[in-house]
């Protein structure tokens, strides 16, 4: 027997409430793929990442083709295009907080969370990802985790940060 | 001296409300120029008060708006005043502190701008990991509009502003103000070619100026005060006073607000405290991360355009790094080199191919594994991805800039590495 692909009805992809959100974006742009990054980000804050179904669903919405809103999608480091885990940290290593060692900082998080650049842990509660500079240089290095900025890094604070996150694991 | 861009901002660094912001004269620069100056009046103002752009280039502000078509001159439909808040130079620390202490400054200032300019929409593009910023720039707006000062003939006035704050997804070249355009267009970021110029023909092909947050912050207290009183700030010959900041090995690092024209020395030794006991200065990025080098030769410059320019540098954004005797110049420059490589958004073959071969080389330096043809190779790509004119924007030619001056002031650094086989710095054991 062959295997039919699974063919995803791509008008049933985003919800109601999404539909919503991005056609009030669409109001503010003369063109409907003026409103492209900010569609993404509509479906990206309610998901977590921005899934190819989801992709789809949007080119389809806002009359582009797949391949020109995935280029949009991938330029942007903020849009996600896999998932990601709960928090996601945003790790500076621009030349103020690599002047204050943030590489050895960043060692002694991938040490506690058992990840690198670009991977979430086993229990999906964090992905690594390296950022721009934050502007927070005065109090480097600093990071974010989630929402908030984390300033004056060092291995005490990871310790007080991550050093607990092997054993609630195991829990 | 007075603080005028810091006035409201204390060192508890608590939010400024309307409230707050209009009972020290807050708000006073647009009643003044609603009630008393037309638009002509007050690009005049700002131009003669000799007021540079904050966000790196310098450009004149008055100047700027100047190209913007006004009255016949201009077909109709909307012209755009665009708040660049997309504040990413590795080491620069300070619009983030104007928004998120004072965001009603920012505002009147942008508000003033668009009266000038004629625009009817204003943006605040700003990047999207300043959540705090983000929040209370969209309380501020919010109060403006309950309070008359945005939306339909703002305190009585024929003049209509609606503003929006725009949270970016991401990436450092969003603040190339074509790029900019462009990712606000819901675009790739790539850089337009100019002209035709943005002032022209920029947001939806309509006129559209492009200022810093620092910038436009000066703007209510040019219009309140006037040019002659503004002028008068700076030390040197440069108009206003600037925020000036100092992060690497020093005691205390921070943002200070000082007259335009401060020496380098004051700003080092006296605001941010010195070095820290143990480390020599050895030199500094003057501007942020795509400065030119300069060394403890230049510390009685003032921090003033031409001056800094006349040096073989830039001032930039006025945030300057340290580099200390005890970290590797190499490793240093490698790390801007890497940050712009990755940050290239592609467009050009200079940046998005000879960044990575620059990142390669430096690599191969840093890491004991460079050859003597090495430095002429660094040397090659200096010459040709730093050139003006090669590339489509001005990201790769910033990147040469601490390369080519590393190379001038610290060459000995990159022998040694190349002569010992390894990092002089890390001992040979990797660790710094």
């Amino acid at each position: 027997m062959t295997q039919q692909p699974i063919q995803t009805d791509l008008n049933s992809v985003l919800s109601h409430e999404e539909i919503h959100a991005i056609d009030a974006e669409l109001s503010h742009v003369p063109y409907k793929s003026g409103a492209a990054i900010d569609a993404l980000k509509i479906v990206q804050a309610r998901r977590g990442w921005v899934s190819d179904d989801c992709l789809m669903a949007i080119a389809r919405h806002l009359d582009m083709s797949a391949e020109q809103l995935e280029g949009i999608a991938t330029f942007y480091n903020l849009i996600y295009r896999r998932p990601v885990g709960e928090k996601v940290i945003l790790f500076c290593d621009s030349v103020s907080c690599w002047i204050s060692d943030c590489d050895g900082i960043k060692a002694k998080i991938s040490q506690h969370l058992q990840i690198d650049y670009g991977e979430t842990t086993t229990d999906n509660r964090y992905t690594l990802l390296p950022v721009p500079c934050l502007g927070a240089c005065d109090r480097a290095p600093v990071m974010m985790i989630g929402d908030e900025l984390i300033t004056d890094l060092d291995d005490a604070r990871i310790e007080l940060l991550f050093g607990a996150h092997n054993e609630a694991r195991t829990d | 001296m007075e603080p005028v861009l810091t006035r409201n901002i204390g060192p508890e660094r608590c939010p400024t409300n309307l409230a707050a912001y209009q009972a020290n004269h807050g708000y006073r620069g647009l009643r003044k120029a609603l009630t008393e100056m037309s638009a002509d009046d007050c690009q005049a103002v700002v131009k003669n008060s000799n007021l540079r752009g904050r966000g790196g280039a310098g450009f004149p502000t008055g100047m700027k708006w100047s190209f913007v078509p006004r009255g016949d001159a201009c077909t109709p439909g909307h012209k755009y005043l665009v708040c660049n808040a997309d504040e990413m130079e590795p080491g620069t620390f300070k619009d983030r502190l104007l928004m998120e202490c004072d965001p009603h400054q920012l505002i009147e200032g942008m508000i003033l701008a668009a009266y000038t300019i004629g625009a009817d929409i204003a943006y605040i593009f700003i990047r999207g990991e300043y959540l705090v910023a983000i929040q209370r720039l969209r309380d501020a707006i919010a109060e403006c509009y309950a309070s008359g000062y945005l939306g339909e003939r703002i305190l009585g006035s024929d003049f209509n502003l609606q503003m929006h704050v725009h949270p970016s997804a991401g990436r450092y070249i969003c603040g190339e103000e074509t790029a900019l355009i462009n990712a606000l267009e819901g675009k790739r970021a790539n850089p337009r070619a100019k002209p035709p110029f943005p002032q022209v023909s920029g947001l939806w092909g309509r006129p559209t100026i492009v200022n810093n947050v620092e910038t436009l912050c000066n703007i209510p207290h040019i219009i309140d005060r006037g040019a002659d009183w503004f002028k008068t700030l700076g030390v040197g010959e440069d108009s206003g006073t600037k925020l000036f900041g100092v992060s690497g090995k020093v005691n205390n690092p921070g943002c200070w607000e000082l007259p335009m024209g401060t020496p380098i020395r004051e700003i080092i030794d006296q605001h941010a405290g010195g070095m820290r006991a143990g480390f020599q200065l050895k030199g500094f990025l003057p501007g942020g991360g795509s400065t030119d080098f300069l060394v403890p030769e230049h510390l009685d410059l003032a921090m003033d355009y031409n001056v800094i320019g006349a040096a073989g540098s830039r001032m930039g954004t006025g945030t300057m790094i340290i580099l200390d005797d005890r970290t590797c110049p190499v490793g240093m420059v490698l790390n801007l080199i890497r940050f712009f490589a990755q940050e290239s958004c592609g467009f050009c073959t200079p940046c998005r191919d000879g960044l990575p071969w620059s990142r390669q080389v430096l690599e191969d330096i840093e890491n004991g594994a460079g050859r003597s043809e090495d430095l002429e190779t660094l040397a090659y790509q200096v010459k040709y991805i730093g050139a003006i004119g090669n590339t489509h924007c001005a990201l790769a030619p910033g990147a040469m800039e601490p390369l080519q001056s590393a190379m001038k002031y610290f060459y000995d650094d990159f022998v040694r590495h190349v002569d010992g086989g390894h990092c002089p710095y890390h001992n040979g054991t990797g660790a710094r």
